[in-house]
């Protein structure tokens, strides 16, 4: 491994660390509901502070279940990361395909420059 | 971050609509300009918009108990400037209030100020003066993404607590509140943010170093030199 990839990997390490370990740590035990999202924890906060607040507004669409609310963010972070993929994948493509030409270009001087000989 | 659909009062809904509202079209000029001036850019756009679909798609846990997602803000900020990462961000927050029921239309101009206006002049306020004091690229990065992620949450708690304050102490005490479930969820969030934007600043570093000198990221060295001389 280079020592570009192993700083890359240890990045990645590091970022897998900082999830897991909250888990691993049971940080979430004796909560009601361990690990909810702060979002909704803002929402009962809201209902805690004013209680007669009504939200004036709904969704106009909402995923019917848990099941498809998930399918949708993972579609979300799949589109992030298919883009991301396709851009790195054609700046790879086009550095070896200037490399090649490179390549080509320099033997074809070689050729050049060594007289021919007839057989 | 995201202030649920309905979950702001009228006034205050419209109020941060009106503030972000400029800023969104200030940055769609910006973003039409940047692209009509450097195609090669667009690439390079999108993929910072990418960026930020997966980062705010993931929610993490954190060291409070709960959950939360980042940003991914950081990154178009340092690139291509706060004004095109307005525009960016208030794509990625339009999709989640339509399809996900994540955020809302209601409350799409408060969420906009937090994640797409506030955290990424932040983040690039940071990126700017760390630049300016010399510290080495990837440290300034790092700080740029950090201060993008966490100051974007706390400025939901204080847009929360301006439309909700405490019956009893008030605008400071509800901040508090929501401080508590944002802000330091968030710290550890931000670390990881700040990773991973090094990793992709690295990895643009080897792939696309022209383009990052280009947008005046990166400097020109030996290695960058005969990548724009094989350009030509």
């Amino acid at each position: 491994m280079t020592r570009n990839a192993k700083i890359n990997t240890l990045l990645l390490l590091l970022v897998a660390a900082l999830a897991v370990l909250p888990l691993a740590l049971g940080l979430g035990e004796g909560k009601e509901e361990p690990f909810t999202g702060a979002d909704a924890q803002a929402e009962s906060a809201i209902t805690e502070l004013k209680p007669d607040y009504k939200p004036w507004f709904s969704p106009l669409y909402e995923p019917p279940s848990g099941e498809v609310e998930s399918a949708l963010f993972a579609l979300q972070a799949a589109l992030g990361a298919g883009v991301l993929a396709y851009y790195f994948g054609v700046r790879r493509g086009r550095r070896q395909g200037a490399a090649q030409a490179r390549a080509q270009g320099a033997a074809r001087e070689q050729d050049a420059a060594e007289p021919v000989r007839e057989p | 971050m995201h202030i649920a659909e309905g979950f702001l009062p009228p006034l205050h809904a419209a109020a941060w609509g009106a503030a972000s509202a400029p800023f969104v079209v200030h940055g769609v000029r910006a973003l039409t300009r940047e692209v009509k001036s450097h195609p090669e850019s667009t690439l390079l756009l999108g993929a910072s918009g990418a960026f930020t679909f997966v980062l705010s798609a993931l929610k993490i846990p954190s060291v409070t108990g709960s959950c939360s997602h980042p940003t991914g803000t950081g990154l178009g900020a340092i690139l291509f400037r706060p004004p095109i990462m307005a525009v960016l961000g208030t794509i990625t927050l339009l999709f989640q209030a339509l399809l996900l029921a994540h955020g809302g239309l209601t409350t799409l101009g408060a969420n906009v100020f937090s994640m797409a206006i506030a955290g990424p002049w932040a983040g690039y306020a940071v990126y700017k003066l760390l630049r300016r004091s010399g510290a080495p690229l990837m440290v300034t990065v790092f700080f740029g993404a950090f201060f993008a992620d966490l100051v974007t949450y706390c400025v939901t708690s204080v847009q929360l607590a301006l439309a909700f304050p405490d019956p009893a102490s008030g605008f400071l005490g509800s901040l508090e509140k929501f401080a508590g479930i944002f802000a330091l969820t968030q710290i550890p969030l931000a670390v990881s943010e700040g990773l991973l934007t090094v990793l992709v600043m690295r990895l643009l570093m080897q792939s696309s170093k022209s383009d990052l000198v280009r947008l005046g990221v990166a400097k020109l060295t030996g290695a960058g030199r005969t990548e724009e001389a094989a350009a030509r």
